[in-house]
């Protein structure tokens, strides 16, 4: 089974071109700053000169949800945005120098080898959202009240299936795509369909960023309002997405 | 050990392959040899598996290439003109992932990966990172890739054209030592280094094979004898030519400044009636040679025939 032997050189990848460090440290960045920022911008609005007091009376005092919705903002922003920049040479870039020459040209299947790049990159993003939720989950303990372990899990599963969906669409555009520039166009095309199209009053409940909202929710305890079909949705994109690449790449010459 | 018949390679209405057929014996050294553009990369890339042929069968080691690939890519390895690696890893560990893709044990990477560094003449370099290598670099180690798993077949696309002299001859010998351990198909532009280490021929133009043949009956079969001659001065020079163009035995006559070219078609006649002819037009010589008939005359007289048609 050479789909662990292409993982393995996917994973020394990420780690050794930095990709892996800089998911990190940017979700991990604003893992930590998001209950820091929901505490003190209140503060510092306050704190500007000549505000009016009725207007400064407004400002509702900071609580746990605060922080919970700007982690929740900041990953839906970054976290997609990263997913597309770190997926999209994934396979156009390989054509493009000839390394796919290299190890199709080994007893290597053509589904193996974008299964792996998909783990990998899957895995890249599970550990860096993983350090983000720590940071987050610290610092809204010392700054707030703590968060329930299990429902914040829930929540970052949630988050790591929409990066996912994004991880799997943009694939797609890189194996659809003979170099990394068009493979780069091809993917914010497809990351502003989705966004636009998730954006749609009812369409949107069937669309992946509906999960960050059902995750906010349980996040606090709230639970309710369950975005099971927004859930199935965002797992046939994912399959659906996977296997285009793959019926494509089989065919493609490299 | 390879079979190609009636391969036809289209890329629009551009057709790379026309109809090739090819046969390739198990051990041999097999020269492929062609103009640009003739569809000798096209030929290797359809043997590899990385191009599939319009229509037509080919098959390397009795596996049929439209069939089962992994089983193809056990069998072959293949260099193409220009290797791409991954930058970040260093020669030991891109030899050591293709030794896992190929389910070489830990101990037989270890041993494979020091013997084909050595071999290449990288094992100095073996811990550096192959981003900084330079394409003469990356062409050795690229041969070292190709015989990481001990093919069957060696597919080698211009395996020597971006080494210097000295890493050329060293390369064409290591090709050539393989010579007894595998099948090589090996093109090339530089037919001195097909004439020096392929037992076979094969000539492809247009997309079709002109001829193939063992090297010695093809140069034994086409190519004509050749006398060049160095005169004192180019006046002299095409004075002589004049009169030995009407000559029945001369073929063609060229000339270049002072230096003069004639293949002949009755060698014995030209050996007696050339160098007097020399002498009753009262012509200085500076230098004068029977030269063996090399690949290269061959090699453009069915080109240029072919393209002809």
């Amino acid at each position: 089974m050479n789909f662990f032997v292409a993982l393995r050189k996917e994973w020394l990848e990420q780690g050794r071109t930095n990709r892996l460090l800089i998911v990190a440290a940017v979700l991990t960045a604003f893992g930590l700053a998001s209950p820091l920022l929901a505490k003190f911008t209140p503060e510092l609005l306050k704190s500007i000169p000549d505000m009016p007091l009725d207007l400064a009376a407004l400002i509702p005092p900071p609580s746990v949800a605060d922080a919970v919705a700007q982690y929740v903002k900041n990953m839906s922003q970054f976290g997609i945005l990263l997913a597309v920049l770190m997926s999209m040479g994934a396979v156009a870039q390989e054509k493009e120098r000839g390394t796919a020459a290299l190890v199709l040209t080994r007893p290597l299947s053509r589904l193996e080898f974008l299964l792996a790049k998909f783990a990998a990159l899957g895995l890249v993003f599970a550990v860096s959202l993983a350090a983000a939720a720590l940071g987050c989950w610290y610092y809204t303990l010392l700054l707030f009240e703590p968060l329930a372990w299990g429902p914040f899990l829930a929540l970052n599963g949630l988050m790591l299936v929409v990066f996912l969906v994004y991880i799997a669409v943009t694939l797609l555009c890189s194996t659809l795509a003979r170099t990394q520039g068009a493979a780069a166009g091809l993917a914010f095309a497809a990351l502003l369909l989705v966004a636009g199209v998730g954006s749609l009053p009812r369409l949107g409940e069937y669309f992946p960023g509906r999960l960050f909202e059902w995750g906010a929710g349980l996040a606090l305890g709230r639970g309710g309002d369950p975005a099971w079909p927004a859930l199935g949705v965002s797992l046939g994109l994912m399959i659906a997405a996977l296997l285009a690449a793959w019926l494509i790449f089989r065919r493609q010459e490299v | 050990m390879i079979r190609v018949e009636n391969l036809h390679k289209r890329y629009g209405a551009v057709r790379a392959l026309d109809g090739l057929d090819m046969t390739v014996e198990a051990g041999t050294i097999y020269g492929f040899l062609g103009p640009n553009g003739a569809g000798k990369t096209t030929t290797l890339r359809i043997l590899a598996g990385l191009a599939r042929p319009t229509s037509g069968r080919a098959s390397v080691a009795g596996v049929d290439l439209t069939t089962d690939g992994r089983r193809l890519a056990s069998r072959i390895g293949y260099l193409p003109e220009e290797p791409a690696f991954y930058p970040w890893m260093t020669p030991r560990e891109s030899l050591d992932h293709l030794g896992r893709l190929h389910g070489l044990s830990a101990a037989e990477r270890r041993q494979r990966v020091a013997e084909l560094l050595e071999l290449v003449r990288l094992a100095e370099v073996g811990g550096r990172r192959i981003g900084g290598f330079s394409r003469g670099m990356r062409q050795r180690l690229g041969l070292a890739a190709a015989l990481v798993h001990r093919p069957e077949v060696l597919l080698l696309d211009e395996p020597v054209s971006a080494l210097d002299p000295a890493g050329r001859k060293e390369m064409l010998e290591t090709i050539e030592g393989l010579g007894g351990q595998c099948t090589v198909l090996m093109s090339s532009h530089i037919l001195a280094d097909v004439e020096r280490i392929c037992g076979v021929v094969g000539i492809i133009a247009q997309g079709r094979m002109v001829i193939q043949s063992q090297r010695e009956a093809l140069l034994a079969r086409y190519a004509q004898p050749v006398f060049a001659a160095q005169t004192a001065d180019a006046a002299s020079a095409q004075r002589w030519a004049d009169r030995l163009r009407v000559r029945p035995w001369a073929a063609a006559v060229s000339v270049e400044g002072e230096t003069l070219r004639v293949t002949v078609s009755d060698l014995e006649r030209a050996r007696q009636e050339i160098l007097p002819s020399a002498v009753s037009e009262g012509i200085l010589l500076r230098r004068f040679e029977e030269m063996r008939p090399s690949l290269e005359d061959v090699f453009l007289q069915l080109t240029e025939k072919e393209a002809a048609q």
